[in-house]
């Protein structure tokens, strides 16, 4: 167990730079997710981490050590992989004393670790069964326990849920934050899927085209996202953004809207409001939790009402997703179930302290440019 | 149904035209000679007799070497087994390192290495009797087993290779981080799972050797020849009546070895060609 310090990291294919400047840094027994769309670079910089990859420019340290020029082997890691790679012609028990072997450990040690694992991920009756004969949650447990037996510097996820279904993935996923929880290594987890981050992270790292948009813990970055991608990509639904104008009092903006006529969101709750100017262009973000038709959503001055006209509803159980119109996009608001009807007006709340300001150009926070 | 009678009527007339040599091989090798000479090429034998086999297994002469074909049975054994096991070797471990350890214009040298398939085998007697002899290489089945098994690497490399670009490279990444090295990852993880290009590699190696001539008649001689050019030797020099019931025996006999393979693992072959190309 030990920290991680990514310092400066840049990887190049030929002339074409995948990664840029990446620079982070999480302690011992911290869960680090990396979290991107797909082509972002975050299993790049996994495998960077691994050595499976050179590093082109800049600094890796496990626990004290630089380890650049290391060969995996020698780096103390253990890595899960995306399609487990188990290895096809050994049974379960081989595989997961694969790496014992190889390293010389003494066999009865071995065993005694094979149970220690195959009793943690109750695998027991599985060792001496191969990989084609098992289920995928179990050829995930198997992955997960050959990494174990290893007791690493740092565990190494990549995208180890997403070949599961559904609901396994569920399931799996309270096991590795138990896991976690539990035996308290250091872990990096990759993952395209934002409810992995936000579920499992002590820390996230939003990327985007080879650049971290965000580090930082979960909460921090589902209320205060760096800019409108990160908004965008974390939570479910997403943060809405639509565009709009500051009024003349530099105290409100205007939203065009094509059925509601035009709507002025008060700023005056708003953290950003200083840093905007009569006549600015700016984009606006709401999460659809700010939404409510109910009272009461918050203190009374923090609360402001709107009239707009509902264009679908999407009950979901526990909630109804609202969609309306708002500055030509389509915006969604989680309200209380069958509480409004489609293609009726409806007055909702916005809770004016959750308003988050975007640069119109660069897209960045206001808060933090 | 009409298709299926026609599919099934097709097939059993194509095998009957396919099989008809081997018939008339086999029912031509049981018969006396004079009953041979009287004609009728497809009628049974009248007096089935195995004496023709006896003599071309035992005691026939090839040359001065009055020891039947078993001897140069052996001499094909000893050249062929080796050169099929080595070629087979390093064409695994060729088409790993082009696929698992990539490197700068891998994908070049592949195709050099692939040039190989195409040279045709007069092109290179002159080279490859100047190199052996330059290497002080005499000895017959040695000089055949260099040759064989260097021709047959391109081929070899090829099948295992294209065998390999469907193996996962996580499995091989997953090995490295547990620590295992170039020939452990190779022995302990991609071989155990590479039996259908094993047998693919082997017969169309063993089948190969087992029928080259060329190169067995220019770098053998006497007793030391393989059993093809021994063939042709029997075949060849006759005095009186043509024995036809002999040559058929022979032939017979030294085409039984790649018969056999094929009926043994001609599932696995069919099998593991198609494997091998899916995708690469």
């Amino acid at each position: 167990m030990a920290q991680l310090v990514i310092d400066n990291i840049t990887k190049a294919f030929g002339a074409v730079e995948v990664l840029t400047d990446i620079s982070l840094q999480i302690g011992d027994g911290e869960f680090l997710v990396l979290v991107g769309p797909s082509g972002c670079g975050k299993s790049t910089l996994l495998n960077l981490i691994a050595g499976l990859e050179s590093i082109t420019s800049g600094e890796l340290l496990i626990g004290e050590s630089v380890v650049n020029d290391l060969s995996p082997k020698n780096r103390d890691i253990a890595m899960v992989f995306q399609s487990y790679a188990l290895y096809p012609s050994m049974t379960v028990r081989q595989n997961i004393t694969f790496g014992m072997d190889v390293r010389g450990v003494p066999k009865v040690e071995q065993r005694e670790k094979v149970q220690e694992v195959a009793d943690l991920l109750q695998i027991g009756q599985l060792l001496n069964r191969r990989p084609a004969q098992l289920s995928g949650g179990q050829r995930q447990r198997v992955a997960i326990g050959r990494a174990l037996v290893r007791d690493p510097k740092l565990f190494l996820f990549d995208e180890p849920l997403s070949n599961l279904d559904a609901k396994l993935r569920v399931e799996m996923r309270t096991e590795i934050k138990q896991l976690h929880q539990r035996l308290g290594t250091t872990i990096v987890y990759v993952t395209h899927d934002q409810i992995e981050a936000m579920t499992l992270a002590t820390k996230i790292a939003v990327m985007n085209g080879g650049v971290i948009q965000q580090f930082g813990t979960p909460q921090d970055i589902y209320d205060n996202p760096t800019n409108v991608f990160v908004a965008e990509f974390i939570g479910s639904p997403p943060m809405n953004i639509f565009p709009g104008k500051v009024c003349s009092d530099g105290n409100s903006a205007e939203i065009q809207t094509k059925k509601s006529g035009n709507v002025v969101l008060e700023l005056d709750r708003c953290e950003a409001r200083d840093m905007i100017a009569p006549g600015q262009e700016i984009l606006v973000g709401v999460r659809p939790e700010a939404f409510s038709n109910q009272a009461p959503l918050g203190a009374e001055g923090n609360v402001q009402t709107v009239d707009l006209i509902i264009d679908v509803v999407e009950p979901t159980g526990p909630d109804d997703l609202v969609i309306i119109e708002l500055g030509g996009k389509e915006v969604v608001a989680r309200l209380e179930p069958q509480s409004c009807a489609p293609e009726t007006v409806s007055t909702l709340l916005i809770d004016k302290t959750k308003l988050a300001l975007f640069d119109a150009d660069t897209e960045r926070n206001l808060l933090q440019s | 149904m009409i298709s299926r009678i026609l599919i099934y009527a097709s097939l059993i007339v194509l095998a009957v035209i396919f099989l008809l040599p081997l018939w008339v091989l086999i029912i031509t090798s049981l018969k006396d000679l004079d009953e041979i000479y009287a004609g009728g090429i497809m009628d049974l034998p009248q007096n089935p007799s195995l004496q023709a086999w006896a003599r071309a297994w035992g005691t026939v002469c090839v040359g001065l070497n009055c020891t039947g074909l078993k001897a140069f049975y052996a001499n094909t054994f000893m050249m062929a087994i080796p050169s099929v096991f080595l070629s087979t070797f390093f064409g695994a471990i060729l088409g790993y390192i082009l696929i698992k350890w990539r490197f700068k214009n891998s994908e070049l040298v592949f195709g050099l290495i692939l040039f190989g398939a195409f040279m045709p085998f007069q092109a290179i007697l002159i080279p490859v009797s100047q190199t052996l002899s330059y290497m002080g290489v005499r000895d017959p089945v040695l000089s055949l087993i260099i040759i064989h098994t260097t021709y047959g690497i391109p081929f070899t490399t090829l099948f295992f290779r294209n065998y390999y670009v469907t193996f996962p490279d996580e499995l091989v990444n997953a090995a490295l981080i547990d620590g295992a090295g170039f020939f452990r990852i190779f022995f302990k993880i991609l071989l155990p799972v590479s039996t259908p290009i094993i047998v693919v590699a082997v017969i169309f190696q063993f089948t190969g050797i087992w029928n080259d001539f060329l190169f067995g008649v220019s770098f053998a001689s006497g007793k030391d020849v393989p059993v093809t050019v021994a063939l042709n030797n029997i075949v060849n020099v006759t005095t009186g009546r043509k024995q036809y019931d002999l040559d058929m025996a022979a032939a017979v006999l030294a085409a039984l070895p790649t018969l056999l393979v094929y009926i043994v693992a001609g599932k696995y072959f069919l099998r593991g060609l198609t494997a091998g190309s899916v995708k690469g």
